[in-house]
């Protein structure tokens, strides 16, 4: 990977950091919570997002985040009230962001259109309540922000212009007055150094009117005094202009502190003379509340000063500019989130100022990030290295089981020394081994903060007023389950509010609130994950369920089934309740396949749902994918773990329970149904007559879509949780078998994959018979 | 890890040598990660009879290709003096049962002979060429179609 390609993946993992904290934010926010600390965090993360985003060229991005960023500095100016129906136009607008990010990330394209409305919707936020008629919303939209691009090489830093004089066209007049203004520019060394060029910033002025530039290359030095890299160039600017002084510093914004420039009019200079003092009051007045006014806010006071300026001492107005420089720089600190200067205090003279400021630093910081507990420090891995370790640590169990194994068996004493360093040793390797499961574990926030979005946009599209309610969003489980629980809780949440809620007018009916709950929890229950999903709607409308089951024949209409058993109905493939078939459920695929991918994962979902009360499902999930619960059975001497979700019973087949079937089937009566017996050996090909069924033990499993059989085998062993191997990664996949595990005296034992025999036929023989001399 | 094809364009080579039956054979030192003593196997349904079945590498799922049957010798009883040759086919992993190790030769590519045409097509599969070392006639033999096709199994 290119080291660009390297950059831009991590800023896109970034920006879904970004965008999480700003969902969580504006989520908070809806409840009514809000403070300073937290409108600067989303600032931050739009704004970091924004930046990004211009390095790497994504115009539609940077320009709906700049936007989106106008109206929160607003927000975190005052000038914008935090109310619910702000916070909910920019949750929207951070959905919208979001398929920004996703749309760069995946070279597609948003929904321009709808970006266009929400950025509308944002400006005109904006736009009321904005003071300033200089942030309309035109100029929002026509704002472009374009990347510079230059080469991080060892190249000199760009020479000033050699033309000392420029002559520019002279725009057409236009209605507003126009004013002369003089702007003395003076870049340091550190405007070069950043790569900033002079003549940019000038051509920028020149938009603003007519100009003309002289350059004073008197403060020159002779060549051999010359410092390459320092900037010994003054620009005089005369600019003919209708714009206001604010748009003229905002030219220099980028280069503020790396240049002194001094911004007069002519009008200002025939003004009557400011004292100095009234002056240095208003300059400390401006930037006393620099740490919590925004940074565009800034600049409106300078200009005040200025034009007076010339009437004041000559060093005194250096101190001036320097000193708002200062507190610019503190600002422009703060948006950083870096560590800011204190806002020094009105009364403060300018070189007490200046020593609170260096003071003052460190408690204004603390100040800062005192609301939010101190992240925990990460690091990005590659799954596949933590995988290695997994596997790893796993052999190391083994390992030293064996070696205990070994050194009991040498019949040495329990309290030797080789006993009680191998008791140690493995107290370690357990914990070794607890730790490096808990690096694969990851909060189910990552599938919970998805949900907002989810409920926000299918309770616009059914017209409800839904209220999302998550709980236990830091329960730790494996990362792969994480990956693969999205799909079933995006579903059952879906299914909640369009299913499971009553209409708005309904529920004021039934004298319940007009908005509606739905609750997503999760939590650890005896080794597994249990997510739970509910809603305070109307229950499961058992009648309905019913007619519905038995109008598409998935029941006989005369089956007496008890309320849990109809419940379970809807679980079925291919029902749905017609009447309900709508634009986010009911489409064919339902309930079924939520259950199918539960199963999948090792888990199972269960329904509880009372009338008028409302419906919960719960999820109960094995924590990790790695590991699963088995049932260790014997088969022709082999050892075969079948997984524990698929067995729904085990017993002892009777002569008289089984029957033949055709030439070579075999059935099996278990109460009133007869279910195929299949016996594994024979399936798998390790031998070819089947087992007297009365020898082995049966098990009942149950596979996709509810189909049954008997499975016979020649022992059971036990039950363990055994840790999935694959067989493809060196081999490639093997029919009637899912995987491999390794058994604790260190052989392999091979994982069947219920689903394959069963749908096998009975009669097929296998393709090959499996060498069985070669156990050895 | 050297990319065993690079090794072979050079002018020397380094091979491992080792015995089936009575007959020498040979592969490409860089394919080897190592060497072990037999260990019983877990057999594996519905396979090609000369795959003897998967066993626990450090964790990792090993399935052992019994190399005599791979080429069409007779079946090999394994016992505890049987060696595995731990080799890597691409991104695979995979353990050869052979029946012994016998030696490590540097060769230079000149001395590689072609195949005579007296062989048969599954040995002409795998026998890319002979030495002759010593007297000694080794076959070298091509990793690369050790597995069986998935796709031609499969169909």
């Amino acid at each position: 990977m290119d080291p660009l390609a390297a950059i831009k993946v991590t800023f896109f993992q970034e920006c879904e950091e970004q965008l999480a904290e700003l969902e969580s934010g504006l989520l908070v926010m809806q409840d009514g919570a809000h403070d300073d600390e937290m409108i600067n965090a989303l600032f931050r993360a739009v704004h970091s997002i924004k930046g990004g985003a211009g390095t790497f060229g994504l115009e539609a991005l940077v320009r709906f985040a700049h936007v989106f960023e106008t109206v929160l500095d607003e927000m975190r100016s005052g000038k914008l009230p935090v109310d619910a129906n702000v916070v909910a136009i920019m949750l929207r607008a951070a959905d919208m962001l979001a398929d920004h990010v996703r749309a760069a990330r995946d070279d597609g394209s948003a929904d321009e259109e709808r970006s266009r409305a929400i950025a509308g919707e944002l400006a005109n936020l904006c736009g009321i309540s904005a003071d300033g008629p200089e942030e309309t919303v035109e100029e929002i939209e026509g704002l472009d922000f374009v990347p510079v691009a230059f080469a991080f090489d060892d190249a000199p830093p760009p020479a000033p212009l050699p033309e000392p004089v420029m002559d520019l066209p002279e725009p057409e007049p236009e209605g507003p007055p126009r004013e002369t203004w003089t702007i003395i520019f003076k870049p340091r060394a550190a405007l070069y150094a950043s790569g900033n060029e002079t003549a940019f910033l000038l051509r920028e002025l020149q938009r603003l009117g007519d100009m003309d530039v002289t350059v004073q290359a008197s403060g020159l030095p002779l060549l051999q005094d010359m410092d390459p890299e320092e900037g010994y160039l003054v620009w005089t600017v005369t600019l003919q202009t209708a714009a206001e002084e604010t748009a003229i510093r905002e030219v220099f914004e980028f280069v503020d502190g790396d240049c002194d420039i001094e911004v007069k009019s002519a009008r200002a200079d025939a003004s009557a003379a400011l004292d100095v003092h009234a002056l240095i009051a208003m300059a400390t007045a401006a930037s006393g509340p620099a740490a919590e006014a925004p940074a565009m806010a800034m600049p409106a006071p300078a200009p005040a000063i200025a034009p007076a300026a010339p009437e004041a001492d000559n060093s005194d107005l250096m101190e001036i500019i320097k000193f708002i420089d200062d507190a610019k720089a503190a600002v422009a600190a703060d948006e950083k989130g870096e560590p800011l200067a204190p806002p020094p205090s009105s009364d403060a003279g300018i070189p007490a100022a200046k020593a609170q400021a260096a003071a003052g630093g460190a408690a204004a910081a603390q100040a800062g990030s005192g609301g939010q507990p101190p992240a925990g420090q990460t690091i990005r891995v590659d799954l596949e290295r933590v995988d290695r370790l997994i596997d790893l640590v796993g052999e190391l169990v083994i390992n030293q089981a064996m070696l205990a194994q070994r050194v009991a068996e040498c019949g040495l004493a329990r309290s030797s020394s080789v006993a009680i360093g191998l008791d140690d040793l493995e107290h370690l390797t357990r914990e070794i081994q607890d730790s490096v499961m808990a690096i694969r574990a990851q909060p189910v926030k990552s599938v919970f903060q998805r949900m907002p979005r989810l409920v926000r946009e299918v309770a616009a599209m059914v017209g409800k007023q839904v209220r999302l309610v998550t709980e236990g969003e830091g329960t730790e489980v494996d990362k792969t389950v994480i990956e693969r629980l999205t799909d079933p809780i995006t579903h059952m949440i879906r299914n909640a509010i369009d299913h499971g809620l009553e209409k708005t007018e309904d529920r004021i009916a039934r004298g319940k609130p007009a908005e509606g709950t739905v609750r997503l929890a999760a939590l650890h229950r005896s080794g597994r994950i249990v997510i739970e999903v509910s809603d305070d709607g109307a229950g499961i409308n058992r009648e309905r369920v019913k007619n519905s089951a038995i109008s598409k024949g998935l029941i006989p209409a005369s089956a007496d089934l008890s309320d849990e058993e109809i419940d379970n109905l809807i679980f079925m493939p291919g029902f749905s309740t017609a009447a309900t078939v709508s634009d986010i459920s009911g489409r064919g695929v339902g309930m079924d396949v939520v259950k199918r991918s539960i199963q999948a994962l090792g888990g199972r979902i269960t329904i509880a749902s009372e009338p008028g009360k409302g419906s919960t499902f719960t999820l109960s999930l094995p924590l990790t994918l790695a590991v699963l619960d088995g049932m260790v059975v014997s088969v022709c001497g082999q050892t075969l773990v079948a997984p524990l979700t698929g067995v729904v019973e085990t017993l002892q087949p009777k002569a008289g329970d089984v029957r033949s079937l055709g030439p070579n089937g075999t059935v099996i009566q278990i109460r009133e149904t007869y279910l195929p017996l299949i016996d594994v050996g024979v399936q798998l090909g390790y031998r070819d007559a089947p087992l007297l069924p009365t020898s082995g033990v049966a098990l009942l499993v149950e596979g996709e879509g509810g189909a049954r059989a008997a499975l016979l085998v020649d022992t059971i062993q036990g039950q363990r949780q055994v840790v999935i191997k694959s067989l493809e990664a060196n081999y490639r996949k093997v029919p009637g078998i899912a995987g491999a595990t390794i058994l604790g005296d260190g052989r392999v034992a091979l994982i069947l994959d219920v689903d394959s025999v069963l749908s096998a036929k009975v009669t097929e023989p296998p393709r090959n018979p499996t060498v069985l001399a070669a156990a050895g | 890890m050297t990319d065993p094809s690079t090794n072979q364009m050079a002018d020397r080579s380094e091979l491992i040598s080792f015995r089936i039956g009575a007959q020498e054979f040979c592969v490409d030192i860089m394919s080897v990660r190592e060497i072990r003593g037999w260990a019983p196997a877990t057999p594996l349904p519905q396979s090609p009879g000369f795959i003897r079945g998967v066993i626990n590498l450090r964790g990792a799922v090993l399935p052992i290709v019994d190399l005599a049957a791979r080429l069409g010798l007779p079946v090999t009883e394994p016992t505890a003096r049987h060696v595995i040759i731990v080799a890597r086919i691409g991104t695979q992993v995979v353990g050869l049962l052979v029946d012994a190790v016998c030696d490590i030769l540097t060769v230079t590519k000149d001395t590689l002979q072609p195949t005579p045409d007296v062989a048969c097509d599954m040995t002409k599969a795998f026998v890319k060429g002979l030495l002759a070392i010593d007297g000694r006639m080794i076959s070298l033999i091509s990793l690369n179609d050790v597995l069986p096709d998935a796709e031609l199994e499969a169909a």
